[in-house]
C-alpha cells in the first residue's frame, strides 16, 4: 500500500519498541539506533509489500530483526563491546544495588543463544503472541515456546544459580570480556 | 496450541506466577519466583528505552521521506526478506 499519513504516523508509532527491541538484541544503543534507521528505511522502501490489515508492528520488527542477523554474522569476530560502553558503565560501580543488577542482566542476557534470546524478548518484553513470534523468527510456534522455555531456565541459572555466591562486578566484568558464547 | 495466553499488542505479565505456566520443569515456589523476577528485569530493561519515545532524527527521518522513490535511493536495494 502507499505511504499515507496514517501508516507514517503508525510507523513512528513503532519506534520507541523498534529501539528496545534492538538495543536488547545488540546490547549496544548506538548500533541500535542505526538498526532502526536502516529498519525504517527499509519499510519504506517496500512499503508496497505491506499488506492492508496485518501487523505493522509484527512486519517492521521482522525487518529488524533480520537485518541484526545478517549485521551480526558480519560482525561475530568484531570485539563484542567495541565501544567499551559496558565496561565503563562498570567501571564506576554504581552505589545502587539496582543498577549492578541491571547490568548482570544484560550481561546474562546477552549470553544466551541468538535464537533465544530474539524469542525471549518478543513474547516476554515486545508483549508479541507465540504465534506472531513465530512469524518474525520464521519458525514453528512450538520452536518458539521451547527457545522461550530455555531461556527463562538458562538466565534463571547465570544469575541465581552460578553466580550466587560470586555475585559482583568483577563477576560481570570477566562475563563480559568472555561473554559472547552461547 | 493448548495454553495460549491472549495477548494483546501491550506487554501483559507472561512472568508473572500463578498464570497458566509453561514453564513446567520444575514448578517449584523458588523457580516460580525467579522467573517472576526475570520476567520483571526483561520488561524494566526494556520499557526503559520505550520510555524514551522517538528520538528527532527518527521523527525527521519519516517527516523527510515523504517521496518513496527518495527512501529507495537511501536504503540499500537488498530484499528484507
Amino acid at each position: 500500500m502507499p505511504l499515507t499519513d496514517s501508516l507514517r504516523d503508525d510507523i513512528l508509532a513503532a519506534v520507541p519498541n523498534l529501539r528496545a527491541f534492538a538495543i536488547s538484541l545488540s546490547g549496544n544503543a548506538d548500533r541500535a539506533d542505526d538498526l532502526v534507521q536502516e529498519t525504517l528505511l527499509r519499510a519504506i522502501a517496500n512499503i508496497d509489500s505491506f499488506q492492508v490489515g496485518s501487523n505493522l508492528p509484527a512486519w517492521l520488527f521482522t525487518i529488524l530483526r533480520n537485518l541484526f542477523r545478517s549485521d551480526y554474522r558480519k560482525r561475530r569476530r568484531e570485539v563484542e563491546d567495541a565501544d567499551g560502553s559496558y565496561a565503563k558503565t562498570l567501571k564506576s560501580q554504581p552505589s545502587q544495588h539496582t543498577h549492578i543488577e541491571f547490568e548482570e542482566f544484560r550481561v546474562a542476557l546477552d549470553k544466551l543463544p541468538q535464537d533465544q534470546r530474539e524469542a525471549l524478548i518478543l513474547v516476554g518484553a515486545s508483549g508479541f503472541s507465540y504465534e506472531d513470534a513465530a512469524a518474525i523468527c520464521g519458525c514453528a510456534v512450538g520452536t518458539i515456546k521451547s527457545r522461550v522455555n530455555r531461556a527463562r531456565s538458562k538466565l534463571s541459572n547465570l544469575l541465581y544459580v552460578e553466580g550466587a555466591d560470586d555475585f559482583g562486578p568483577d563477576n560481570t566484568v570477566r562475563a563480559v570480556i568472555g561473554g559472547s558464547g552461547g | 496450541m493448548k495454553e495460549l495466553k491472549s495477548q494483546g499488542s501491550l506487554p501483559n505479565s507472561p512472568g508473572t506466577p500463578g498464570g497458566s505456566s509453561p514453564r513446567d520443569k520444575r514448578p517449584t515456589g523458588l523457580n516460580t519466583e525467579i522467573q517472576a523476577r526475570i520476567g520483571h528485569q526483561l520488561r524494566a530493561m526494556y520499557d526503559d528505552v520505550v520510555r524514551q519515545g522517538v528520538p528527532d532524527r527518527f521523527s525527521e527521518l519519516i517527516r523527510k521521506l515523504d517521496d518513496p522513490n527518495a527512501a529507495k535511493s537511501a536504503a540499500k536495494p537488498e530484499g528484507s526478506d
